[in-house]
């Protein structure tokens, strides 16, 4: 029985379905869907769009954290990327304000995998650096002023659909799908984990770990570069001071109710997603239920140490020991 | 003398102590007697189980039988905290106190000497000076403790021993961060302690120390006591063949002939090869089908040696050359791309990724040796895995068990299969057999021969002697971090390279060789 069961990610899903059965009790249109102007609506449909930015976040810092890293600069690139996009929108093409946005992005995950993989700073300390300074560089960007824009390209990407799916939406399935493809069609999965798992013996079997970890973190540049396009895009303007703010720390736990250790080795990009998807609908449940969204930190608490809890080896092993005993049971 | 027995007892008797650690047996049986106001050597090879007695004796680990008498009476400490409180105090080689407290504080943590709930600060700098003042130290006790020399600091955990009344004093390792002076320093309080009427265990494996300040020595060897003499009487040649030697059975060698391995292709040459600081620069060949040992003791430039060839340490001197071709080893993927692999001595923190499966790990430098963008498939991986969990044996034949689970023999014999799967030219085995059991041991000692049948070449490290009299072919003998020697056909046996560890100069290796 047990073998036709996901061996990960049950706990993921079990508290997914869980969250939703919550969600449909205190709102009872929640599984709602309808279909209007070629786009669909619905509360499930903003859980995913809204969702979206932790979800870009998540992709990145799951793969960071498998080396055993952390980004704490992520929420401060959204920052970045936002003002960038935003300064540009008006007076150049979209191709033009995604590679300057994407390409400050990736700019920053290679200065701080130079920091980590090159210089061998503790990752906390050396994100730390960027997390920091990233916003005071989005505030240059912007000269402290919240930058509105109206071009119709760019708010396409926050706010338009394709085939009726959000723009965001389809925007971090692509890029689940192209992260997963480049991942795990590659050797680059074995040997992040590798990496992770125990990176003095992954350089003595001919692992280029540095290159590993510089790799790493500069695609978390990128996808937190995404994440801040499609947040500016949202809301057709950037602000330096509250882009993106405190999302690093979503995504660090979207990772870990994923199920990936901080102490890196194995990971899973769908479960970081979907760790993601589990804040979200949390979010998005408090907020119909009508109660303050003070409760929401609280209710996120505890739904993350049951999460945890499901999750710890200690408590598969006393799960393990009980249905041994019920097995010897005639 | 009237009677010949000494009435009082031993300080400190340890009978029949027994550890096992899952299917490794770290101690059998294992004797030990301190008396009291002796300097006593602990000495034996890594994986001798030096530190596992020290840590059974001290209470860290529970042991599976055998008893501990503390003065005549018996005592099992569960915690090193209560072996200190019996009597028994350790200062292990990296100092467990706080260097950001003061000297004072460090030494009188826990037991402050207080006045109305208050720390009597004065009172405690006082007391700590004059404790330190018995042992030669003049210091500003008010100081951080980190800010000191490593010796200050050797000495103050010792001082804070010796005041909680310790009986016994284990110090394991105390002079291997040390300057020639401060071992002066540190040998004059060792035998001021001895004077008092304190029980020394000296763990150390400078054997020149040894002789200096020992009364007695007792020498274990995998897990076994081997013998305890007067240092005395002990020539250090004796000393060495405890350490290193069985009991020198005659070996079944499966050498080639001296004529044979001349004829055969070198396949990695060193030339005046060497790192400042880290190994004297040697001259070394490798050829195909042949196994080439390094001998030496603990330190004397066999790991270095070998993280030199391979690469995973960059040399300062020197011209490797591969298959006739000058090379450049600067990192474990210019070995790998040569066609070297490395098994190192620590598999648990340099050897195997413990949560990955067997298979990942099977295939790890594979994948590594072909690049990121040629990844092997699942159905490859699958195939390798399967041929080397078979061709190897390792058990429990499933390949999708994390390594961390399996017992070290059949990690090594992961660890082998890694390499093997990268068809090496060139093998670096370091201590291929420690801490594995005895059954494993055979195999992988029948598993060297084969591949080196097969054409591969080998360098080999162990402190197992008859074991490297059984597959070398050469064996290139160290002292201090100098190769000193090098043997070939029949004057390869126990004998002769335990004479070229011992000599003091190499014209009594060259003595001991005729």
């Amino acid at each position: 029985m047990t073998a036709l069961l996901p061996r990960r990610g049950l706990a993921q899903i079990l508290a997914l379905i869980v969250i939703l059965a919550v969600d449909r009790v205190v709102s009872p249109q929640f599984f709602d869907l309808r279909l209007q102007d070629g786009r669909l609506f619905g509360s499930l449909i903003d859980v995913l769009n809204r969702g979206t930015p932790v979800a870009l976040l998540s992709l990145g810092m799951v793969l960071v954290i498998a080396t055993r890293g952390i980004d704490l600069s992520v929420g401060a690139i959204m920052a970045i990327s936002g003002a960038i996009a935003a300064s540009l929108a008006d007076s150049h093409g979209l191709p033009v304000v995604l590679a300057a946005a994407l390409g400050a992005g990736l700019v920053c995950g290679l200065w701080n995998g130079f920091l980590v993989a090159v210089l061998g700073m503790q990752p906390i300390v050396a994100t730390l650096i960027l997390m920091v300074a990233g916003r005071g560089i989005a505030q240059l960007i912007t000269e402290g002023r919240i930058v509105t824009f109206s071009s119709p390209d760019l708010v396409w990407l926050g706010n338009g659909s394709i085939l009726g799916i959000p723009m965001p939406v389809a925007i971090a399935l692509g890029m689940l799908i192209l992260t997963g493809a480049v991942v795990r069609g590659s050797a680059l999965g074995l040997l992040i984990e590798a990496t992770g798992g125990n990176a003095r013996a992954s350089e003595l079997a001919g692992v280029g770990t540095r290159a590993m970890i510089l790799a790493v973190y500069v695609w978390c540049g990128v996808c937190a570069a995404l994440a801040g396009v499609i947040a500016a895009a949202d809301i057709m303007g950037a602000d330096a001071n509250n882009a993106g703010l405190w999302l690093e720390l979503d995504a660090i736990l979207a990772v870990v109710i994923g199920g990936t250790s901080l102490f890196g080795g194995r990971f899973s990009l769908v479960l970081a997603v979907l760790g993601a998807l589990i804040i979200q609908t949390m979010n998005t449940g408090i907020l119909l239920s009508g109660y303050p969204p003070e409760f929401n930190l609280l209710v996120k608490a505890v739904v993350v140490l049951a999460v945890l809890l499901l999750q710890s080896p200690k408590l598969s092993g006393i799960s393990g020991v009980v249905a041994r005993l019920r097995g010897t049971k005639p | 003398m009237e009677n010949g027995l000494d009435p009082a007892p031993p300080l400190l008797e340890v009978r029949g102590i027994s550890k096992s650690f899952g299917a490794v047996r770290a101690l059998q049986a294992v004797d030990f007697t301190l008396r009291a106001g002796e300097i006593h050597a602990l000495l034996g090879e890594n994986g001798a189980g030096k530190s596992t007695l020290i840590k059974v004796v001290t209470g860290v680990f529970p042991r599976d039988a055998g008893i501990v008498r503390l003065g005549g009476e018996e005592v099992a400490p569960r915690s090193a905290k209560a072996a200190l409180q019996a009597g028994i105090a350790t200062v292990y080689q990296e100092v467990n106190l706080l260097p950001n407290l003061s000297v004072a504080q460090n030494l009188f943590l826990d037991r402050q000497p207080m006045r109305f709930g208050i720390v009597r600060e004065g009172e405690m700098r006082r007391r700590a000076k004059a404790l330190l003042a018995d042992f030669g130290l003049d210091i500003d006790v008010a100081a951080p403790l980190g800010n000191y020399s490593v010796a200050i600091q050797h000495v103050t955990a010792i001082a804070r021993a010796v005041d909680l009344s310790a009986r016994v004093l284990i110090l394991d390792e105390p002079t291997a961060s040390l300057d020639r002076h401060e071992v002066e320093i540190l040998f004059g309080i060792m035998r001021q302690l001895a004077k008092r009427g304190i029980g020394i265990v000296f763990v150390s494996h400078f054997l020149d120390q040894v002789y200096e300040i020992s009364d007695r020595i007792t020498v274990l060897r995998n897990g076994r006591l081997v013998g305890e003499r007067e240092t005395a009487s002990l020539p250090r040649l004796e000393l060495i063949r405890m350490m290193l030697g069985r009991e020198l059975a005659e070996t079944t060698s499966a050498r080639a002939s001296e004529g044979e391995h001349k004829a055969r292709e070198i396949c990695a040459s060193f030339e005046n090869y060497g790192k400042a600081g880290y190994v004297a620069p040697f001259n070394l060949e490798l050829r195909h089908g042949e196994v080439v040992a390094l001998a030496g003791l603990l330190g004397s430039g066999r790991t270095e040696t070998a993280r030199l060839v391979f690469g995973a340490e960059r040399a300062d001197r020197g011209q490797a050359t591969v298959e006739g071709a000058p090379v450049r080893l600067h990192s474990p993927r210019d070995g790998v791309r040569h066609g070297f692999g490395y098994c190192p001595e620590e598999r648990k923190t340099d050897g195997i990724v413990a949560e990955l499966s067997v298979r990942e790990n099977i295939v790890l430098a594979l994948q590594a040796k072909r690049g990121l963008h040629r990844p092997l498939s699942r159905r490859e991986q699958d195939e390798i895995a399967k041929r080397y969990v078979k061709m190897l044996d390792i058990r429990p034949p499933d390949p999708e068990r994390s390594v961390g689970l399996l017992s070290g023999g059949n990690q090594q014999k992961v660890l082998l299969a890694r390499w093997l799967a990268t068809s090496p030219r060139l093998l670096v085995l370091d201590e291929p057999t420690r801490g594995i059991d005895v059954g494993a041991h055979a195999e992988i000692i029948r598993l060297i021969r084969e591949l080196c049948d097969d054409g591969l070449a080998l360098l080999v490290i162990s402190s197992e002697l008859d074991e490297i009299v059984t597959y070398s072919d050469r064996v290139v003998v160290l002292r201090d971090r100098v190769h000193v020697e090098e043997l070939a056909g029949e004057a390869i046996d126990v004998g002769n390279i335990l004479a070229a560890i011992a000599a003091d100069s190499v014209t009594v290796a060259l003595e001991a060789h005729t």
